[in-house]
């Protein structure tokens, strides 16, 4: 009997026990009626294979292992980025259940949403009802100052028109006619989740902007930071960097407080997040700058409409992506970036002159959305590395042309390849054909490194297996440190791994690397 | 090991009160009806009206805009009865976010080669286009089809699990599946779990069942040679493991488990089904669809049990033993016996930590009512339970499970939810991912009951063991006297006095 009393063995060690893999052989010998065992290993053989990998890549229709989500994810995130901001997901319930449950799996906090409830009877008549009983119920349980109002593709579907569904909510008094309920559509088969940002984001502009008279402040700007699962430590060290530059800047979409809640006996639905007198104003900023430019399409789009001046960055990370973002801001507000901030850099260069041996000419297999992937194999480039394969499952077509032009730029990236709308089962291939030191990704990720040996760095959402990474930045010359180091200690891990078993490699297990 | 108590129910009273009164009236008279206090069975049934203890409406529509914590049909029989069925690729067909989200959280473990033999921790998805909506996806999904076979020809079958889309663009799923399934001779089951069908994932457990009594069942020989003491193990996920804990006991007292479903499962195991002896059935909620249809057609009896905490593994290991008569039950009380020291050391280490503790439970459809003994078994006190997907016969069945004055809520509300245990502040509670963080934000301890909170198996005496130590690592963690910062205590009276 393995298990004891002193030492409780959970499903870790337990089925490793002789009892459980005698009693887990025999279910397979019995009663599974499995492929025989050389079959499964040729088949596995084959997969590793370039004429497998042509297969695999060839494939129109099937996707295996995406790496993005749908749009209202992306929209219900940006609504979080408000002052005590409800979201109102119109349709299907379960959608709701599955956005709270990602966003609470990678932050590890509270996420809160609510849905209209949409069923069969819905599907046939239409969701105003919903709608209407739907929006006086958040109202009156939740305490919101917002409802931000997105979609699932039951709704989008069916063709329920938001617009005339609020309006009919207020005329039946579900919420006072003057309380806000910006919405956007965002049908999960257009885009992704980073659409849905871009979606929601603009829908709360234009609720606030439309037909306001601009008067432009000279010097101010907005910041939309996109889709972010480390907008907990991202956000907070750009907020840092701006105040010691003096700048005047609001950000428009800030979920760093909301999910980053203390903890201390009373739990807040609602915390942080730009406030809407914020918002109001932000339509006078001279410009908005976007941190995420495929995040931000559309909104972008809007601001020029309004009058702004727009500059879209790729997620600034790494000394070039931070310097150009802070000389863009210097350069519209009017401030020097100081001499503390130039120090810092300094230090950052510092660390990556002191590591670069260790970097120098290593491959990487980089995936996630368009911005992260452009900005991490423009990091890595800059580190002397070389990013073998860059992989968006949303990147578009004009996505893949700006980031071989950046790839063309430099040495490093000659023989980078750029894999737009591919999914991991494609990565898998890649990395069994071509394979690369390293992979950097999310913790869906952990199935490539299991199957394929390359050692994994979770820099992007969704993280779940590993926890409290978000809260600290990947922006900015700090953050650039904290990369460095995430691939430095995989790297000089996988080394001391390697080299450890006593008597026969461990003449290389080095004290000092 | 029975404990007796009673809750405070003039407190739930109040508390069902005073939330009902935060709610539109409308919305209040419908919440109304999910919410009570677990009566006394003579108190029950006055006034000639029919009740149980546990007096609710349930299985109902949701209302608009309260935060339910309910999911779809598609989670119902993807993400819980389909999913887990391994050697199988289920393709999650319409738009990408509903595969996504369920890719692998339920820890439905099992063994195999993934990617090449077995695929319970991939997403399949059909990542539907506006073309597709627009067109329909019917050719699509036929290269689908095509394309796994090319890629993952191992698979031993699949299953296409509609998302919401599919039921209103009137795809004919059936007729591909049907056709495809002739040209690779293969099995292919079509699933209409569209998310907006019934009112929970109830319903799409009920049209996955469904979707195998027509799909699966009497479609090939099944060549097995049957024994006497043949049983299927029914609605055990096998999640962190539980199936597997479950089946060494099964087997310990000379049963031969010939089928689980769905955890760890090859389609070939249900497949035989019909062929078993008895249907043991756990998530009852899930899967009694389908073993009352075996009854009906096979004349397969079916018996539910409850592998949680010692109490009630005795108590099923001697029922099912009792069906198969003198040779099973002898053996079965020596494994009751071998346990026992392991069942007796592990209450007598951590019941003195856990003894008066008191404990609220949120979750599916089952466990808010079969994992009470397993609590009350540690010497701790069940105050508060619900289920998201119940329907009236497991309330029906949690009367058997609650005390008196224990509060009840079905398909409960964020709102409410978070005012009851404001309320009642209880000592641990037990729900899921979703309500975990506002939980421990209060500073109170939390287990997610629907993954294990990432550990387990909890069922059978080996997860017992490890049940018990989970429940006192969250309950004894110094980390919940750690929330008040020292300086915002209010000082005792001795300190403030010698601060005089």
């Amino acid at each position: 009997m393995p298990q004891s009393a002193e030492k409780i063995l959970d499903h870790a060690p337990l089925f490793r026990e002789p009892e459980y893999r005698h009693m887990l052989a025999e279910k397979k010998l019995n009663f599974e009626c499995p492929h025989p065992d050389q079959i499964v290993t040729d088949q596995c053989e084959f997969t590793k294979t370039w004429e497998y990998r042509e297969r695999n890549l060839a494939r129109e229709a099937l996707v295996v292992n995406p790496a993005k989500a749908c749009q209202p994810l992306g929209a219900v995130f940006a609504a979080a980025g408000f002052e005590r901001t409800m979201s109102f997901v119109h349709g299907s319930q379960g959608c709701v259940a599955y956005y709270r449950s990602h966003l609470s799996r990678h932050f590890k906090e509270p996420a809160s949403a609510v849905s209209s409830s949409m069923t069969e009877d819905a599907a046939v008549f239409g969701g105003l009802k919903n709608m209407v009983d739907g929006l006086a119920n958040t109202y009156q349980l939740y305490d919101p100052k917002m409802i931000a109002v997105s979609t699932t593709c039951m709704a989008e579907v069916i063709g329920d028109d938001l617009h005339s569904f609020i309006e009919n909510a207020k005329d039946e008094n579900s919420v006072p006619r003057d309380f806000d309920v910006p919405f956007a559509h965002t049908p999960a088969f257009v885009g992704s989740h980073v659409d849905g940002y871009d979606g929601m984001v603009k829908g709360i502009l234009e609720h606030f902007w439309k037909g306001q008279e601009r008067s432009q402040v000279k010097g101010t700007i907005n910041i939309i930071p996109g889709f972010d699962g480390f907008c907990v430590g991202n956000n907070r060290e750009l907020k840092r960097l701006l105040d010691l530059m003096g700048v005047s800047y609001t950000f428009i979409q800030d979920a760093s407080d909301q999910f980053d809640t203390p903890s201390d006996g009373e739990y807040r639905m609602y915390d942080g997040g730009t406030k809407i007198e914020d918002v109001k104003k932000a339509l006078n900023a001279e410009a908005t700058v976007s941190l995420q430019r495929y995040n931000t399409r559309k909104t972008l789009e809007y601001c020029e409409e309004v009058g702004q001046a727009t500059a879209p960055f790729h997620y600034p990370l790494g000394v070039q992506a931070t310097d150009e973002l802070l000389m863009k801001v210097s350069a519209i507000s009017g401030k020097e970036i100081p001499e503390t901030i130039r120090l810092e850099r300094g230090r950052l260069i510092d660390a990556m002159a002191d590591s670069q041996s260790w970097l120098h000419g290593k491959k990487y297999a980089i995936y996630g959305d368009p911005d992260f992937v452009y900005a991490m194999a423009r990091f890595v480039m800059e580190t002397g590395g070389e990013p073998t394969h860059c992989l968006a499952t949303n990147g578009t077509s004009a996505w893949q042309a700006e980031l071989k032009e950046l790839l063309a730029s430099s040495p490093y990236g000659k023989d980078a390849q750029v894999w737009a709308g591919k999914d991991l089962w494609a990565m898998r291939s890649l990395l069994f054909t071509e394979p690369v030191d390293l992979l950097i990704g999310n913790s869906h990720g952990k199935y490539l490194e299991r199957d394929t040996g390359t050692p994994l760095i979770r820099l992007t959402f969704p993280i779940f297996d590993r926890h409290h990474h978000h809260r600290f930045a990947l922006m900015g010359y700090q953050g650039g440190l904290r990369v460095l180091t995430a691939i430095l200690d995989k790297i000089f891990d996988k080394l001391d791994r390697e080299t450890s078993q006593t008597g026969v490699t461990d003449y290389s297990y080095d004290l000092t690397r | 090991m029975s404990l007796e108590y009673e809750n405070d129910g003039a407190l739930h009273a109040k508390l069902v009160e005073e939330v009902l009164s935060q709610y539109p009236d409308k919305a209040a008279k419908r919440r109304k009806k999910h919410l009570s206090v677990a009566k006394s069975g003579e108190e029950a049934g006055e006034e000639g009206e029919v009740v149980s203890e546990c007096d609710v409406k349930s299985n109902i529509k949701s209302i608009p805009g309260v935060m339910t914590v309910r999911g779809c049909a598609y989670a119902g029989s993807k993400g819980v009865v389909w999913g887990p069925v391994k050697d199988m690729v289920h393709i999650s067909h319409g738009p990408v976010g509903c595969g996504q989200y369920s890719w692998s959280q339920r820890r439905n473990y099992y063994v195999g080669t993934t990617g090449i033999d077995t695929f319970g921790t991939m997403q399949f998805t059909s990542d539907f286009q506006e073309k597709d909506i627009v067109f329909g996806g019917d050719k699509k999904l036929e290269q689908i089809i095509d394309e796994i076979e090319e890629l993952f020809p191992l698979n031993n079958g699949m299953t296409v699990q509609s998302e919401c889309p599919i039921g209103l663009i009137g795809d004919d799923t059936e007729a591909v599946s049907r056709n495809k399934a002739k040209q690779l001779e293969k099995t292919i089951v079509p699933v209409r779990c569209e998310g907006f069908r019934g009112v929970s994932q109830s319903l799409g457990h009920h049209i996955a069942n469904d979707s195998i009594r027509d799909w699966v069942f009497e479609k090939k020989e099944v060549e097995f040679e049957a024994g006497p003491y043949d049983v299927n193990v029914i609605g055990d996920y096998n999640i962190g493991g539980d199936a597997w804990v479950s089946r060494i006991l099964l087997e310990e007292i000379g049963l031969r488990v010939v089928g689980n479903w769905s955890g760890d499962a090859t389609l070939a195991e249900i497949e035989r089904a019909p062929k078993a002896k008895l249907n043991l059935i756990h998530c009852y909620r899930s899967m009694n669809y389908i073993c009352r249809h075996m009854e009906e057609k096979y004349g397969i009896p079916w018996m539910e049990y409850n592998f949680f905490g010692p109490s009630q593994i005795e108590s099923s290991l001697r029922k099912i033993a009792k069906h198969f008569g003198p040779e099973i039950e002898e053996k079965t009380e020596k494994v009751i016996a071998k346990y026992r020291p392991l069942v007796d050391a592990v209450i007598a280490k951590y019941r003195p930590r856990l003894e008066g503790n008191t404990v609220m439970l949120y979750v599916g459809g089952l466990r808010p009512r079969h994992v009470i003994t397993a609590y009350e078994d540690l010497g701790m006190v069940i105050v508060g339970t619900g289920y998201e997907f119940a329907h009236n016969d497991d309330y029906q069945r949690t009367s058997h499970y609650v005390k008196n004055g224990t509060l009840i809520y079905d398909d409960v509300t964020g709102y409410e939810l978070e005012k009851f245990i404001e309320g009642v502040r209880p000592n641990l509670v037990g729900s899921g991912i979703k309500e975990k963080y506002p939980v421990q934000k209060m500073g109170i301890p939390f287990r997610q009951m629907h993954s294990w909170d990432y550990s387990g198996p909890y069922h059978g005496y080996d997860g017992f063991a490890i049940f018990a130590r989970d429940v006192d690592l969250a309950i004894n963690n110094p980390v919940w006297d750690l929330f008040q910062a020292p300086w915002k205590k209010s000082p005792s009276r001795g300190e403030a006095l010698a601060a005089e």
